[in-house]
């Protein structure tokens, strides 16, 4: 017992450890600009897919329920973080939290009639619902209607995004490593096995449902923050799909899965910049052939640990 | 009074009736059976004592209380359990999963506690663990706790179903077809552990079962249903030598 | 009245386009239980297949719908037997979001060859006219793309109600275990049912070019997205429910734009859309079925 703890207390220095040499390194190299403006841009939008696919993984991978409306989420994060600082002139703090609870809102709202549908009904009454927002934002004179509001004022930084970054996951994770996570697994495993076993299943869909949407507002505050300027086109379903890619690719219910592939997917899209017609056929012919040859995605439902890495080093000696 | 008491229960899907005006009486502690031929809406009965299914007419009491159209995850909270006829486990997860899900509708910590990681989570996470442990003992699955469910070989699953449900703890437990697919000699093991649940963890069981070995052994009472209708209810001397369930039986081999 | 007369006929024309594409996703739907979100990548092609055959070989209308149809038919066929044939035992949701990645192929190896810009559709191949008839203009792309339309819906009807194909679709649809043990190849009728919807898609294709007189590679979102929602809307797997639900559709669309704010048409068209999956998900026309346990 008192080992077991001790090896787990060991292991959280050394994860502290990691992640603080991490941040410090990356902020070394940003200050003293071996990470230019190019890198940064592409670090930003890594932070901010690794929180979007790890929350919708949540949704889609964890409870079982595809959802194509994650934008819609990022969306509303971004323009009520944004209308808090740069309307009302609050803090950056207030205006993510704002735009996590307006989106967690927004979730709970959605989630309450839409998730009582089933499968591809699901799918689509979200997808119905995200360009809904979309285009409710298009009409809203207050928010610049399609042109969006510009000028803002740039506060996202790496110390935001690092540490939202890691707030996300282990939120999320503490979650799903708990009771109320095995009765949200549970509802993608056998959903009427699980209500016959006590789970409210209606009740553990919504809940996934708003924290998942609740950290996809924390994407669109930081990215609103980031890039000067947000307009309703750039959260349509296609940003909703990008975010799906991740998380099949990934594997549905893997969070380093979907860690792994949102930086994969980040630094392809980096790359191929010039080439964005490129891009989306590489990420259609992903979809299709993860389907087809490794439905359960790169990682599956298994989660990669510093102890894994030991083992196939084990292995390999 | 009676543990259950179902009244003039009705349930038609697409204007064919499945259940037909029946009553069932069953006392605490009782061990029961429901037999009849296949098709004659067993399951069914079953999925609406659980709240799978709404009834379309009738009323279902429990300990006093109607239950009839309550949600399964309700009717489980007040003390009904049950197995499925095809092995319904969470496939992709652990043993111990299977049995710590079942565990949940008593969580003794909150979610706040879940995400901070209080002391709270992590003595509450012990607990149900240690219970969870101590079910698969019974069913001598402990060794197996960190296996895949869907990797036990068939007679385990079967078993392992039972743990989870009694992980609900409950007053009245369901099962369908237990010794389904099960060669003789798992039958008597059965047939023995079913009775020794029944005294130790004080339970009223009502049980679907093909293998007559076993309900003629086990059960103090039987119902007999045909064609949605009970058309027979007594003691298992009864029943054998009851014309109508022959017939229902014969009718069924020869047709 | 006039001027609501003049919208609904306005809304036909646009309906009988939704209809026609709603068709495909609907027998497809039926068959295999799949949202083919391709559907609407289908139709564009479709549009860019005429456009070719219009401005390179100066080919009538007619002609370049019916070459249109043939090719689309035939690609419909391959997108069928290459990405969904192995997938036919998986989950629903797998199927679905393979259907998006061959959507979103379909669009940008368009964009990859043909550039993402906009072309006019040959104006050549169709010269538009407006007539005014009792205080209603009518234009005849209007009344080419309604006749066209349901010529197409009665053939299709009839492959339907009348041929051994098309009672080959109904009884697989039905029932796919008993139709193979009737005799019938489950394979070969699949994928004709791709073949046809894929063909009245790019028919659709044809009239979308002429509605709008412009094509473009992501065309086929929106329009697919709206066909779907009327497919939905007279209840999935339902053929003539497709064709109501179409209309429907359309009707609605030239309304919303016509009286409301046209910025928000396509908001109204996906609020139907949650409206019917709350409220009655079968459609129109669908009966309750009740999940067996």
């Amino acid at each position: 017992m008192k080992k077991i703890l001790k090896n787990k207390l060991s292991q959280f220095i050394i994860n502290v450890i990691i992640l603080a040499a991490i941040f410090t390194i990356v902020q070394y190299m940003l200050n003293v600009g071996i990470l230019n403006r190019f890198y940064e841009i592409t670090l930003t939008s890594m932070c901010i897919n690794i929180i979007l696919a790890v929350s919708l993984n949540l949704i889609n991978g964890f409870t079982g329920q595809l959802s194509l409306g994650h934008a819609g989420f990022m969306a509303i994060g971004a323009y009520v973080s944004v209308v808090i600082t740069n309307y009302f002139e609050l803090p950056l703090i207030i205006g993510l939290i704002g735009g996590c609870l307006g989106a967690a809102i927004a979730g709970f709202i959605i989630g309450v009639p839409t998730l009582r549908l089933k499968g591809d009904y699901l799918a689509i009454a979200t997808l119905g619902f995200g360009e809904i927002i979309r285009v409710l934002l298009q009409n809203i004179d207050y928010v610049g209607g399609p042109a969006g509001i510009s000028g803002i004022a740039k506060q996202t930084n790496w110390a935001w995004l690092f540490g939202s970054v890691i707030l996300t996951v282990i939120i999320i994770q503490n979650i799903i490593n708990s009771s109320y996570g095995r009765a949200i697994i549970s509802v993608r495993e056998d959903e009427i096995a699980a209500e016959v076993m006590g789970v409210n299943t209606t009740n553990y869909k919504v809940l996934a449902f708003v924290i998942g949407a609740l950290f996809a507002g924390l994407a669109g505050g930081l990215y609103g923050h980031y890039f000067y300027i947000i307009k309703p086109e750039t959260f349509n379903f296609l940003k909703s799909f990008d975010i799906l890619v991740m998380v099949v690719l990934g594997g549905l219910g893997s969070t380093t899965g979907a860690i792994i592939a949102a930086i994969f997917i980040t630094v392809l899209t980096a790359a191929l910049q010039a080439f964005p017609a490129v891009r989306m056929i590489i990420y259609a012919l992903i979809l299709i052939l993860v389907m087809i040859y490794r439905p359960q995605g790169l990682m599956g439902n298994k989660e990669l640990t510093i102890r894994s890495f030991g083992k196939i080093w084990g292995e390999k000696r | 009074m009676s543990l259950l008491e179902i009244n003039k229960l009705n349930k038609a899907f697409g204007g064919l009736s499945a259940v037909l005006d029946v009553s069932i009486k069953i006392k605490e502690n009782e061990l029961i059976a429901l037999i009849g031929p296949n098709g004659a809406g067993k399951t069914t009965m079953f999925n609406l004592i659980t709240g799978v299914y709404k009834p379309d007419e009738g009323d279902i009491i429990f300990k006093g209380e109607e239950i009839q159209g309550l949600p399964p995850y309700t009717v489980c909270k007040k003390g009904i359990a049950r197995t499925f006829q095809n092995i319904r486990l969470f496939n992709d997860l652990t043993v111990l999963d299977n049995v710590k899900i079942a565990l949940h509708k008593d969580v003794p910590y909150s979610m706040l506690a879940t995400v901070l990681r209080l002391p709270s989570y992590f003595k509450g996470e012990k607990a149900l663990e240690n219970k969870a442990i101590e079910l698969l003992d019974i069913f001598n699955l402990k060794d197996k706790k960190d296996e895949i469910a869907s990797n036990l070989p068939y007679g385990e699953q079967r078993r392992l179903e039972v743990a989870r449900a009694l992980a609900t703890h409950p007053t009245l437990l369901i099962l369908d077809e237990p010794a389904a697919g099960m060669n003789p000699n798992e039958t008597q093991d059965l047939m023995k552990l079913i009775k020794r649940l029944k005294e130790e963890f004080n339970l009223t069981i009502l049980l679907i079962e093909h293998d007559m070995s076993l309900v003629m052994g086990v059960c103090e009472r039987i119902y007999v249903l045909d064609y949605g209708q009970l058309i027979a209810e007594g003691k298992p001397e009864e029943i054998r030598g009851n014309k109508k369930v022959i017939e229902a039986y014969l009718g069924e081999e020869v047709g | 009245m006039l001027e609501f007369m003049q919208q609904l006929i306005n809304g036909l024309s646009l309906g009988a386009i939704y209809a026609l594409i709603a068709l495909g996703y609907t027998m497809v739907y039926g068959i295999i239980k799949l949202i083919n979100f391709a559907h609407g990548e289908i139709m564009m092609v479709g549009a860019y297949v005429g456009f070719f055959s219009i401005s390179v070989f100066g080919s009538h209308i007619i002609v370049a719908m019916l070459f249109a149809m043939i090719a689309c038919a035939i690609l419909g066929v391959i997108i069928e037997k290459i990405a969904y044939r192995p997938l036919r035992g998986a989950t629903r949701i797998a199927a679905l979001i393979t259907a998006i990645g061959v959507s979103l192929f379909l669009q940008y190896t368009t964009v990859f060859f043909l550039s993402p810009q906009q072309r006019i559709f040959p104006q050549t191949a169709f010269q538009t006219k407006d007539y005014l008839i009792a205080g209603l203009s009518i234009s005849n792309k209007d009344v080419f793309i309604f006749v066209s339309a349901l010529i197409l819906m009665a053939i299709l009807q009839f492959i339907i109600r009348k041929t051994r194909t098309g009672k080959a679709m109904r009884a697989v649809s039905l029932d796919r275990d008993a139709a193979v043990l009737m005799g019938i190849s489950v394979d070969r009728t699949i994928s004709i049912t791709f073949a046809i919807g894929s063909s009245l898609a790019a028919a659709a294709g044809i009239m979308v070019g002429i509605y709008y007189s412009t094509i473009n590679p992501l065309m086929g979102i929106l329009p697919g997205l709206k066909a779907f929602v009327a497919a939905v809307l007279g209840g999935i797997g339902i053929v003539p429910g497709a064709m109501v639900g179409g209309f429907l559709i359309g009707i609605l669309e030239t309304l919303v734009s016509g009286y409301g704010n046209s910025l928000y048409r396509d908001a109204v068209v996906f609020g139907v859309l949650i409206l019917i999956l709350l409220v009655k998900p079968t459609g129109i026309f669908g009966k309750n079925t009740g999940e067996k346990v």
